[in-house]
């Protein structure tokens, strides 16, 4: 399994140059540079700048240099971890996605936890009671939640939190816990403010997780393997929960390795909406002002993460299934 | 090739003189999206205790639907039961009917795998693929014996011994699929037998094995039927299994027991139509081949189409109108010591061949 | 019903397919729901009772105005009513009936000119007076007076249109693709594949937000419509590639592609007389799904001002009125475009789903 692992890792590595270069390019996409827009801002609000300042300042970033020397400048800094410079916070990249991806990560895990504890019990229940009248709509429920546009969803519930549920709106902690220091309190007024941004995050993956789980528990209720076990005297829960959720379940197991970093992604825009001090309106911003460095790198980071979440997945496969065998 | 015994040897065990499962007027509807399907049209059947009893069909005549109502495991709706089918657990004790007793209650969960077992037709996709050989037979031993996960574990290794799989601690470690079908089937033997149960269903045990293989496996049950004082339920549609294994045998037709009777009069002696067909239609060594394989002309028919009177009426040489297509219930003839079959025809002077 | 069992024993692949398609109400009723829509995007200005921009400059976020039969003195033909303004104590400009003021439903009224299957015309299907005071508000209006409904009307050209040609796109991309990888093999195989990897190497919104933020800001509408709807079948044609790559590679080894091969067909012959019509199916299951993700996707990208820019109009743009709370609290209707958007996502999922259930022979 190890040799497996490192093998796959080794190989990821020219995938991972490409990967790269691709960022980069799609980053300097945009015509003009950071400091073309931001000129134009001064211009606007005519306060004076001089040409030669942003000349200077360019050269301190190497953005007047030949588009492959800015790539090896970045990508020499990557393998060292220095992501570069964030032209408008003005603080190294690695640092403020560093203090975001905490929160990233807890809101991701959290709409994870959220999907399987919702859709687990539910596909199994809809397979049991297959076309009754629960089971289509809970369908039915689960086809909406998938036909929502997310950020619609997300509008939804920050109107529900503020308007029915008493919460305030928008972030991820209440007034007087913004700055401070982490205390109890503070981990329960996250989870007072969590539930919203989970769920939103969560709904469109929880149906579809679903209607997977339903239709592999319908598969595997059809076995021979089933019957066995209830010839052999087994009570009817132990059949389900043993027999066949066991196995229905392997399939969900493996993608569990990819809904990480679907749901990082799938974030971005539910935060956007929220305004949480997550990475998603980071690289929002980013997008929208040629911080060059912060968006690329964020995005690069999206596709390591999507490609580990891969390997995670096979390998996640190969634990709960004793038939899959790794090469 | 088929050998057709001349003579029957002894019965293997002691003369079964008490009854260990009867079936009675076993009926049993499925219900589809286009109506109800009548599979089983009242079957009767009884096995002893000790004893071997076969029963023979083409696909589709209700023999596995039989095999599963005496456990109940079919699904229930859409399949519905009625009649009777009376196991007597204890000599001599009061029956239990199994019909009357509830699917998904204890009690049914106590009599599967501990007082009935049942060995499923396709050992490869009978077990669990992702539990060890070793757990699953443990697992029947530790669900009705009261014993400790250890011991259960050591027991199963014994049973796998008994079974004959070589390096048994080392076999129950295994997956099923690391497992040939050969040793798969002995396992889900270890697994029916592990609770020394009074009656053993087999479904079709060996269709899914090679020839040689199979003769294994049914030598392996008639040893340990010898052993346990095992009653069998075989359920084949391969005449030549039932001929080296049973001592009696039940030939089924769209849903019914048509012919009943020892194996020697079955095939020295078969009585109904259908029974001499399948005996007819299958192949001997020295028969001339000038002409085509006889076969019963025609195929059975949709269970939604049921002919009027005799189900076999229309493929049957020796049809008569009026009597054979009449309607009412076909009555079973009694022909011999303990050989009935259900006929029209109270003339039975045919002794097939 | 043996002249069923006639028919579905004689019945070719299509046939069969289109019979257990029939039998799917819910899919029939998306199918008719959807192409009412799409007529819809054609006769947008005949339907709309006004242009997307007409603004009512003193009627800006007026709630939805239903239409009346009965007034105080009985019963009228269909009328609305012109609205009275006054500020509440917060400083809100409220509207409410004024019941002097009414205004009769017109069939086939003159209104804003629109251009309709290539001539102007002013003609709409209903509307009120043109020189009333007041408009038709039939789901309201937004910040700056605009009708919602005739803007519904006009962000759906968009909307759904951007989803079809997208898929199309994709699809001859991924068909293409997909088929010549598989059936050739070899280094073009392997270039796909790589290629292929690359592109889904990278989560679809990120991805598409960065290709968005790269439109130029001084490009014209027309363009940047055909650069969101290219970045958006980018990533698309990709799993269709692998669908039919791997249902190729699976065909190509059946015998009827080995006799058309032996009796000297073309490579061409071969991959449209044979290939093409059995991947055919899978392609329109995955093709049915991709548009709702389409029309998913742009109205997320609009929403966040990455897509669709002013003055063109889609459900998504119409969507950024409610990114605010306040204005989202007091004036909900802004959100029946999702409404919209649902029912779209949802009757094309359905159908999608129904063409996967024909498609399937194992299941009866």
């Amino acid at each position: 399994m190890l040799t497996y692992i490192v093998r796959r890792l080794l190989r990821l590595i020219p995938t991972l140059i490409v990967i790269s270069i691709m960022t980069f390019i799609i980053i300097q996409l945009p015509p003009g540079d950071f400091f073309d827009s931001l000129q134009a801002q001064l211009a606007e609000s005519e306060s004076r700048a001089d040409q030669q300042a942003f000349d200077a300042l360019r050269k301190q970033y190497h953005l007047d240099k030949p588009l492959w020397k800015q790539y090896l400048f970045w990508i020499g800094g990557c393998v060292q971890g220095d992501f570069g410079y964030s032209f408008e916070w003005r603080r190294p990249v690695a640092d403020l996605i560093g203090e975001r991806l905490g929160l990233t990560f807890v809101m991701s895990l959290g709409s994870l936890v959220f999907m399987w504890v919702v859709a687990i019990p539910i596909g199994i229940y809809s397979a049991r009671n297959r076309l009754s009248w629960s089971d289509y709509s809970l369908t039915f429920v689960a086809f909406i939640g998938l036909c929502i546009p997310n950020f619609v969803i997300a509008l939804i519930a920050m109107y529900a939190s503020v308007f029915w549920f008493g919460g305030s709106a928008g972030g991820l902690f209440s007034q007087e816990y913004k700055y401070a220091a982490w205390s109890l309190a503070k981990v329960w007024d996250l989870l007072g403010h969590l539930w919203v941004p989970v769920v939103v995050i969560g709904a469109a993956g929880t149906a579809t997780m679903m209607r997977l789980m339903r239709t592999s528990m319908l598969d595997v209720l059809d076995r021979a393997y089933i019957t066995t076990a209830r010839a052999k005297g087994l009570a009817e829960r132990w059949v389900i929960y043993k027999y066949a959720v066991r196995v229905a379940i392997n399939p969900m197991i493996s993608i569990m390795g990819m809904q990480i970093p679907q749901l990082v992604s799938g974030s971005i825009i539910v935060a956007i909406v929220l305004g949480l001090p997550t990475t998603g309106p980071l690289f929002y911003r980013a997008l929208e002002t040629q911080d060059m460095y912060l968006a690329g790198t964020f995005l690069m980071l999206l596709a390591v993460l999507l490609l580990l979440g891969n390997l995670l997945a096979d390998i996640l496969l190969a634990l709960v299934d004793p038939r899959i065998r790794l090469e | 090739m088929l050998q057709i015994p001349t003579q029957i040897e002894e019965p293997m065990t002691a003369t079964p003189s008490d009854t260990v499962l009867e079936i009675e007027d076993l009926q049993v509807e499925f219900g589809t999206l286009e109506g109800d399907v009548q599979v089983l049209r009242g079957v009767d059947l009884i096995v002893r205790r000790g004893e071997a009893v076969g029963l023979v069909g083409e696909s589709g005549s209700g023999k596995s639907v039989t095999a599963m109502s005496v456990l109940r495991l079919l699904r229930e709706p859409p399949a519905r039961l009625s009649g009777s089918i009376k196991f007597y657990g204890t000599a001599g004790g009061a029956p239990v009917d199994l019909a009357q007793v509830d699917p998904g209650s204890e009690q049914m969960q106590h009599i599967r795998g501990n007082d009935i077992a049942m060995i499923f037709q396709e050992p490869m996709s009978s077990l669990s693929p992702v539990f060890t050989v070793g757990h699953q037979v443990a697992e029947v031993i530790w669900l009705h014996q009261d014993k400790s996960r250890k011991q259960a574990h050591a027991e199963a290794e014994d049973m796998l011994q008994r079974v004959g799989i070589p390096e048994p601690a080392r076999a129950a470690k295994q997956y099923p699929h690391n497992l040939s079908g050969g040793q798969l089937q002995r396992v889900m033997i270890a697994m029916a037998l592990a609770c020394e149960p009074t009656l053993v269903i087999a479904d079709e045990p060996t269709t899914a094995l090679d020839v040689t293989i199979q003769a294994q496996i049914m030598d392996l049950l008639q040893e340990l039927r010898e052993t346990m004082n095992l009653a069998v339920l075989l359920i084949t549609h391969d005449l030549a299994v039932v001929a080296g294994f049973c001592e009696r045998v039940n030939v089924m037709y769209m849903g019914r027991v048509v012919e009943e009777a020892s194996v020697l009069d079955i095939f020295q002696r078969p009585s109904h139509p259908y029974t001499q067909g399948l005996l007819h239609s299958i192949p001997r060594p020295g028969q001339q081949h000038k002409e085509r394989f006889p076969a019963i002309r025609g195929t059975v028919p949709d269970p939604r189409q049921v002919p009027q009177g005799c189900a076999f009426g229309p493929r049957c040489d020796q049809f008569e109108a009026n009597l054979c297509d009449r309607a009412g219930p076909v009555e079973a003839v009694q022909l011999g010591e303990g050989h009935h079959a259900r006929c029209y025809r109270t003339d039975m002077a045919n002794h097939g061949g | 019903m043996s002249e069923i069992n006639d028919t579905l024993s004689t019945a070719g692949q299509w046939q069969l397919a289109w019979i257990k398609f029939r039998q799917n109400r819910v899919a029939l009723v998306s199918g008719v729901i959807l192409a009412l829509m799409y007529l819809m995007t054609v006769f947008s200005g005949f339907l709309a009772p006004y242009g997307p921009d007409h603004r009512f400059a003193r009627r800006p976020y007026v709630p939805p105005q239903g239409l009346h039969l009965f007034a105080s003195d009985g019963l009228h033909l269909p009328f609305a009513y012109g609205l009275k303004e006054h500020v509440d104590h917060t400083g809100r400009t409220l509207f409410t009936h004024d019941p002097e003021v009414r205004y009769t439903l017109q069939l086939f009224a003159t209104g804003d000119s629109h251009s309709f299957l290539g001539f102007e015309t002013d003609l709409h299907l209903f509307g009120i007076d043109s020189a009333a005071e007041d408009g038709l508000f039939l789901f309201g209006t937004d910040r700056q007076g605009r009708d919602l409904l005739s803007r519904i009307l006009y962000g759906a050209r968009i909307s759904l249109t951007i989803g079809l040609i997208g898929v199309t796109i994709s699809v001859i991309l991924g068909a293409v693709l997909g088929v010549t990888s598989g059936y050739f093999g070899g280094w073009v195989d392997e270039l796909t594949q790589r290629t292929i990897e690359m592109l889904r190497a990278f989560p679809q919104i990120p991805l598409w937000m960065a290709l968005s933020a790269a439109i130029p800001p001084d490009v014209d509408q027309i363009t940047s419509y055909f650069m969101i709807t290219l970045i958006l079948s980018l990533l698309g044609w990709t799993s269709l590639a692998r669908i039919v790559r791997g249902k190729v590679l699976s065909l190509r080894s059946e015998e009827f592609v080995m006799a058309a091969q032996l009796m000297g067909a073309s490579h061409k012959r071969v991959i449209f007389r044979h290939l093409i019509p059995g991947v055919l199916g899978e392609i329109i299951v995955v093709a049915t799904i991709a548009v709702p993700t389409m029309i998913l996707a742009e109205s997320a990208l609009s929403f966040l001002n990455l897509g669709i820019r002013a003055p063109m109009t889609s459900w998504g743009v119409l969507l950024q009125e409610g990114r605010n709370l306040t204005t989202l609290y007091f004036h909900q209707w802004l959100l029946l475009p999702a409404l919209f958007i649902v029912i779209t996502v949802l009757s094309f999922n359905f159908l999608g789903d129904a063409f996967r259930d024909a498609a399937d022979p194992y299941t009866d």
